[in-house]
């Protein structure tokens, strides 16, 4: 309640927040909101030279190539969106932190390789590797959220790893363990709580980047395959078109952009919420 | 001092060695074929067992993986599978393409993140400020294919200022340069902004202006030079992740460089190029890091003496 209140407090947040629940009812109710099936080739979906239409009254986004309407197409592509977002994001953020906090806790030889192995994940060029694993792997929805979570993690675990440690050399720690309790209490029940605001704020801003990596993904041919609609591969398919048809990159586009920018910004927020002396900071 | 650089370049060289052992294992272990690629759609089973054994993938990953580091300590980074070319050569060929892109980029970006990173602290928590750090954030969610269709429809489709794709003359870089540019500059003005408010904040600029001198020089000769420390930083941290970052750009602009030759090597399973890409940018951002790290104590003294 108190984050909401928050959260309430700062347009740029609320203006954020709107946005997800937009996404978040548009991906649910694509069904429902959907003016027409997205993969139906309409009857009148083009043109009578065949080129795609404009937007205009009964297709309010226009239509594509294939003259399906872009708007359907745009509703099912945001479930694709957040599809992968929440798994591929939430993968990341479960992986980091165990890593982190595992590596924090234990430190000694255990910790030190886990954390030297996040140094050299750091040093791959992570747009290469998803594009590399992307390209070979058969492509597909849940491929494209496990290499976006493989090369996501890193960035959580080195900073679940700094608050770790620091969270074990507390006294409240110390006690806990003489009075005798177990690592995995100590872990679960008294570490992990302190690290859920970095959790959700990681959370939230790592869909921002999640979005933008499938749109570039399926923007190169690799991420989701057509006919099934995400953003990226929407603009993928129309590349050719776009002199012609220019809303069939401009609207995408705009979706792509929207999102990516609310979550950044309802991250931030929520940092700063969390967090008062980052307040500002990168 | 020397103690130190020496640990680091040792470290940096067990990261890379790291990297190319992972690499290899990824790319050798996927199911993508080169031989079956390589003979055709039509070739018997004895072709391309042939091709397989000419390459040397009949081998056991770790002979392979032995071999290819006995090249790499020479300098040899294998030969490219469809193009019948030393990597090292094909590689040297495009990267001048894709280092000019970048030093273009990061300029673009470092010229746009001080402005308006320190209009936004001078103007801390006006409307002014709001509105800078507002597109930043636009800035650094916007993703990076689309603002390039969006320049290449304006400024070269409908205005017709700029050549659509290719390389060769001044105007052909300065679309690829924006793409790259305007997106991380939001990075950029972050960061002026919140070192240039810690600075601003300080007793010695405060000294400054009690003596009585112009707010200008307090601003441009005290406050700035302690400001962009972490500016430099995130240039050497920048040279790694626009070595991995160039293929979406220049696989929109057609720019020929080293982005667009793992594309097309991706493509054609031409496993060689794409180890080399991959190693020459895990080099470029471990190089980044560590130029990073060795610079800023030669700036700044204050570091020097920790």
């Amino acid at each position: 309640m108190r984050v909401l209140r928050e959260i309430a407090r700062r347009p740029t947040a609320l203006f954020g927040l709107a946005v997800v629940l937009t996404v978040v009812v548009a991906a649910i109710g694509a069904p429902l909101l959907a003016p027409f099936s997205p993969s139906e080739q309409l009857f009148d979906g083009l043109t009578l030279e065949g080129a795609p239409i404009p937007p205009d009254a009964t297709y309010l986004l226009g239509t594509d190539a294939l003259g399906r309407d872009l708007l359907s197409r745009l509703l099912y592509g945001a479930r694709t969106s957040l599809i992968i977002g929440l798994v591929a994001n939430g993968t990341a953020v479960a992986i980091g932190l165990f890593v982190g906090m595992t590596a924090g806790y234990l430190r000694g030889a255990v910790g030190n390789a886990m954390m030297r192995f996040t140094d050299l994940m750091m040093a791959f060029p992570a747009l290469l590797l998803a594009i590399v694993l992307a390209a070979i792997f058969r492509p597909s929805l849940w491929i494209v959220a496990m290499v976006i979570a493989m090369v996501n993690w890193v960035q959580v675990a080195r900073i679940v790893y700094t608050e770790t440690r620091g969270l074990v050399e507390r006294d409240f720690i110390l006690a806990e363990r003489s009075l005798g309790a177990g690592h995995g209490r100590i872990i679960f029940l008294h570490i992990l709580p302190h690290l859920m605001p970095t959790a959700i704020v990681w959370g939230t801003l790592g869909i921002a980047t999640t979005v933008l990596l499938e749109a570039t993904l399926s923007f190169l041919g690799i991420g989701v395959q057509p006919p099934e609609p995400s953003w990226g591969n929407i603009i993928f398919e129309s590349q050719s078109f776009f002199s012609g048809a220019p809303w069939l990159v401009f609207f995408p586009g705009i979706a792509i952009l929207l999102t990516a920018l609310s979550f950044n910004l309802v991250g931030d927020a929520l940092r700063d919420i969390f967090d008062p002396t980052q307040r500002g900071r990168m | 001092m020397i103690k130190l650089i020496a640990q680091r370049l040792a470290a940096s060289a067990l990261i890379l060695l790291g990297v190319a052992a992972i690499t290899f294992v990824l790319l050798y272990l996927l199911p993508a074929d080169p031989a079956v690629n390589l003979a055709g759609r039509s070739a018997t089973a004895q072709t391309v067992a042939n091709i397989r054994h000419e390459l040397g993938l009949d081998q056991p990953l770790l002979t392979q993986f032995l071999h290819y580091l006995g090249n790499l300590a020479q300098g040899n980074l294998g030969r490219s599978y469809t193009q019948k070319t030393e990597v090292v050569t094909l590689i040297l060929a495009r990267l001048p393409a894709t280092l000019i892109l970048m030093a273009a980029g990061i300029a673009v970006e470092v010229a746009l993140g001080l402005i308006f990173g320190v209009i936004a602290a001078l103007n801390r928590g006006g409307p002014v400020d709001r509105l800078v750090m507002a597109a930043c954030f636009v800035g650094v969610s916007a993703p990076q294919f689309v603002v390039a269709l969006l320049l290449l429809y304006v400024f070269a489709l409908m205005l017709g200022w700029f050549p659509m794709s290719g390389f060769g003359t001044a105007a052909h870089v300065v679309l690829p340069a924006l793409t790259l540019g305007v997106l991380g500059a939001g990075w950029y003005a972050r960061m002026v902004r919140s070192a240039m408010i810690d600075v601003l904040n300080q007793d010695y600029v405060r000294t400054a202006r009690a003596k009585g001198i112009s707010e200008r020089r307090v601003i441009f000769r005290h406050a700035l030079p302690n400001a962009l420390l972490p500016i430099i930083a995130m240039i050497g941290i920048d040279i790694g992740q626009f070595m991995s970052g160039v293929v979406v750009v220049e696989a929109v602009y057609g720019w020929p460089g080293i982005g667009q030759l793992v594309w097309q090597a991706i493509q054609q399973v031409d496993l060689p190029i794409i180890m080399g890409v991959t190693l020459v940018s895990a080099f470029a951002i471990v190089a980044g890091n560590l130029i990073a790290d060795l610079v800023a104590p030669l700036i700044d003294p204050r570091i020097r003496a920790r």
